[in-house]
């Protein structure tokens, strides 16, 4: 294995839930050492979140509790211990980059704020992020992901124009925000390179969010148009939707984008369809897109999803099948890809895992240990990577400065 | 020690060769702080015909969807395909940094500007493609808009109503997923090279970064061999039956729109709290008195029934309906309620939390003479100078002279020469 990019690089990561393990992975994946620090006593709320092996909840059970921590080592620490926030202090003498990911100031009642860290570590680069930002009217606001969704506008544009919007169930900011960090970071760390200065970074991830929506915003700005929900339709282009298939609940994204993609629908569709007035010009299929929608659907209901994707890309339509997850992970495409790793958990055994979107020549990505069961490297980090000799840390076990599963709230203990 | 750098990217240069499915990535360069130079066809960059557009004129020079895609570069016009705009494409390469681009795969190593061929030229150069699915494999040449990117990426099906189609967002995403994924792995490239003066290549499949954006649908079926699907205005809680799935309401209904309310109990301590907090609230006003003394931590989100759940969101409904957006959410910070509005477009501008941010910064359009609104970087930094954008969108070619004349020093005659060929 050639050298990895961020091999040396160490983070010190006390961030929770999906955006700050996110940022922490990418970096752990491409070579960096990373510690993430826990607590039995508080554990991270997707570790008892859906899915759990056998459906039986368990703090090492979730598959969300290990998605977005890959390539980390996981330790157990009481932060509000004293001896817990030297152990944390000791780590950020050793590491480059602190990760916080909870609710602005959190981390300054454990002590262990960015003014904090720089004493302890002149050149630290620290990262915060959250919701909205460090400062503001709302920034106190701590809530899910599904929440700054909602905020930055997501959940307004999703769902049918008379209908209830419809919940942002992806989180979808929680999945744009990261790579800004990341990006920034690489920026920070090459920014200490030049000059030997550490940084703080501050993130909004409403701020994230409201970035994949520019031509929206601007459109507010310039003609005071306010986006509404479109269900799969498109302001310029038709037909425009997703048509049922055969199966239950199958379905089909069928585009036309120009005249040519139009003839070519019409010529598989058969059925005079091209010859038929209501639908020889844009403006015409516009006016009656409802019908056309109908026609297509009572068509398209009679193949199987992938033969017709098939027929209709061979024929030159833009084609997808909504595809699930089960879909996912059959996908030939993400096979030659291989965007799935499948890694060895202690608890939960063999189970898949997302690789990044970009395939790099020189310097791949290296997917190599599941996410942490709670305080499963403790005793290699505590001992190698912070030193502390035998006798310390079991002092700290005895003091319940490292937690352990005697620990876990009642509530969260679930199946052992 | 080097004098201190003005933005992350400053001094270094990107050749950006994109259409709408890129346009996004050299936009993020840009925003860092590097010189992007968009590289148009000669009858200019089809994405300009893309609306929504200024005052709703369609004019190529004023797609707001261009203009924001577009933001931190200048533009020249070339046609690579001619043995001219090779060579010039070559001499530009020497003074570049990066490569974007985002043609069907194979067509940069067809014209021979595949990355050998340009490591080749310019050895450190780092090469970013970015396609709906990657470069090689069964769907590499499949035909995508962005419904038919996000139905094949898994997020449409994880929306819609309960016995309903699946839906997308009313705003693209698959190009710009695509695209932040290819600037972040553009940018672990350039880290790598400021480390080995390697470049490399960057192969992004649109694709994978909206799997990326599933959150946790394939875990879901991995280990339960169940397939998330959307379930109205509610969080599906899929349960194996008995006693089978419920679904939890949270968008609900306010006096001037919608707000997100996570009402519920059980063995969460956050949840407890905040459903605890919005009762008192309602009590306080003298609404929802029937859950006064309604013990949340006794939920049990494994076997409460639908009808319970109906039965208890029904009555805080009442209530919301009564309160504004910005009422519940002043009072969602103050309380600690897990609750949000559903904004619009207009509330983002109105934001009070992105102004007190300085999220806005105006960007003069002389042409239009007008300015407007630009999102800003969504990271603050210490150190150096705060993100400020350098220029608005380009207009096609405007910077010809700029680099072909003064940059590269080619003269006029050969540049009128050019322009009749139809190379620039």
């Amino acid at each position: 294995m050639t050298k990895q990019v961020f091999e040396g690089i160490k983070v010190a990561d006390f961030s929770w839930v999906g955006v700050g393990p996110q940022v922490g992975r990418e970096l752990a994946e491409h070579g960096a050492t990373v510690v993430r620090v826990e607590s039995h006593k508080r554990p991270d709320t997707l570790r008892s979140a859906s899915p759990f092996l056998d459906n039986s909840p368990g703090i090492d059970r979730s598959a969300f509790g290990t998605a977005y921590n890959t390539n980390k080592y996981g330790i157990s620490l009481d932060l509000t211990t004293s001896r817990g926030k030297e152990v944390a202090g000791r780590l950020i003498q050793w590491a480059d980059i602190v990760s916080d990911g909870f609710t602005p100031g959190s981390m300054a009642a454990l002590g262990l704020s960015y003014d904090e860290a720089k004493t302890i570590n002149p050149g630290i680069i620290y990262f915060s992020t959250c919701q909205m930002g460090q400062k503001g009217p709302l920034s106190r606001f701590g809530g899910y992901g599904e929440f700054g969704a909602a905020y930055s506008g997501f959940c307004h544009l999703l769902g049918w124009p008379e209908r209830t919007p419809l919940p942002v169930v992806n989180a979808h900011t929680d999945f744009i925000s990261p790579w800004y960090v990341v990006m920034t970071l690489i920026g920070a760390l090459l920014y200490r390179r030049k000059t030997g200065e550490g940084m703080y970074l501050d993130q909004a991830q409403i701020e994230a969010g409201i970035t994949f929506l520019g031509p929206q915003m601007l459109d507010y700005f310039a003609n005071n148009r306010v986006a509404g929900r479109m269900g799969n339709h498109d302001p310029y282009w038709v037909p425009h939707s997703v048509y049922p298939c055969l199966g239950l609940d199958r379905w089909i994204a069928i585009t036309v984008t120009n005249q040519q993609e139009w003839e070519c629908l019409c010529r598989v569709m058969g059925s005079g369809l091209l010859e038929n007035p209501k639908f020889t010009t844009l403006r015409s299929r516009k006016q009656y897109e409802n019908e056309l929608d109908e026609i297509i659907g009572r068509w398209s209901k009679d193949f199987l999803p992938h033969q017709l994707m098939t027929l209709l890309q061979n024929a030159g339509v833009p084609c997808g099948v909504v595809q699930t997850a089960e879909d996912l992970l059959n996908d030939p495409q993400l096979k030659e890809r291989r965007h799935f790793r499948f890694l060895q958990h202690p608890v939960i055994g063999k189970h898949a895992y997302n690789a990044p979107a970009y395939h790099l020549s020189r310097t791949p990505n290296d997917i190599k240990k599941a996410g942490p069961c709670l305080g499963e490297d403790n005793a290699y980090v505590f001992s190698e990577i912070l030193g502390y000799s035998d006798e310390e840390i079991e002092d700290m076990l005895i003091d319940g400065v490292i937690t352990t599963d005697a620990d876990v709230p009642d509530v969260l203990k679930g199946a052992k | 020690m080097n004098q201190k750098p003005k933005a992350f990217l400053a001094g270094y240069r990107v050749l950006d060769l994109t259409d709408e499915k890129g346009q996004f990535c050299g936009k993020l360069l840009g925003d860092l702080g590097a010189d992007v130079i968009k590289i148009e066809p000669p009858e200019g960059d089809a994405a300009r015909n893309r609306g929504p557009f200024y005052k709703d004129m369609p004019d190529p020079e004023k797609s707001l969807h261009w203009f924001f895609t577009n933001l931190n570069k200048r533009s020249i016009t070339l046609d690579i395909e001619t043995a001219d705009g090779r060579a010039i494409f070559e001499q530009l390469l020497q003074g570049a940094d990066f490569v974007v681009e985002s043609f069907a795969p194979g067509y940069m190593n067809q014209m021979g500007l595949g990355y050998e061929e340009l490591e080749r030229i310019k050895p450190s150069i780092i090469l970013t493609s970015i396609t709906p699915f990657g470069q090689k494999g069964p769907y590499a040449h499949f035909r995508t808009t962005d419904l038919v990117g996000v139905s094949m990426g898994g997020l449409v099906r994880l929306f819609g109503e309960n016995d309903g189609p699946p839906v997308r967002f009313s705003a693209p995403q698959f190009y710009y997923l695509g695209s932040i994924h290819g600037a972040m792995g553009t940018m672990i490239a350039h880290y790598h090279r400021e480390l080995t003066g390697e470049g490399q290549y960057v192969d992004v499949s649109c694709q994978q970064a909206t799997v990326l954006a599933n959150r946790i649908s394939v875990e879901t079926f991995d280990l339960l061999k169940i397939n998330p699907r959307g379930a109205g205005p509610n969080t599906p809680v899929p349960r194996p039956t008995p006693p089978g799935p419920v679904s939890i309401p949270i968008v609900k209904k306010c006096r001037d729109g919608h707000v997100i309310a996570f009402i519920m109990g059980g063995s969460q301590a956050g949840f407890v709290k905040s459903s605890r907090a919005l009762v008192e609230w309602a009590n306080q006003e003298g609404m929802a008195l029937e859950l006064k003394d309604f013990e949340w931590e006794k939920m049990d989100g494994s076997t409460i029934s639908q009808a319970e759940i109906n039965t208890i969101h029904d009555i805080i409904d009442q209530f919301l309906l009564t309160r504004t957006k910005t009422e519940l959410m002043t009072k969602a910070v103050e309380r600690e309620i897990l609750l949000i509005p559903v904004n619009t477009t207009r509330d983002l501008a109105e934001s009070p939390q992105l102004s007190h941010r300085g999220f806005w910064k105006e960007i003069e359009h002389p042409e239009l003479k007008d300015r407007l609104k630009y999102p800003t970087w969504p990271v603050q930094w210490t150190g150096m100078p705060p993100y400020q954008p350098q220029c608005r969108a380009p207009l096609v070619g405007e910077h010809n002279l700029e680099i072909y004349e003064e940059e590269l020093g080619l003269s006029k005659d050969h540049l009128v020469m050019l322009k009749t060929q139809g190379v620039i």
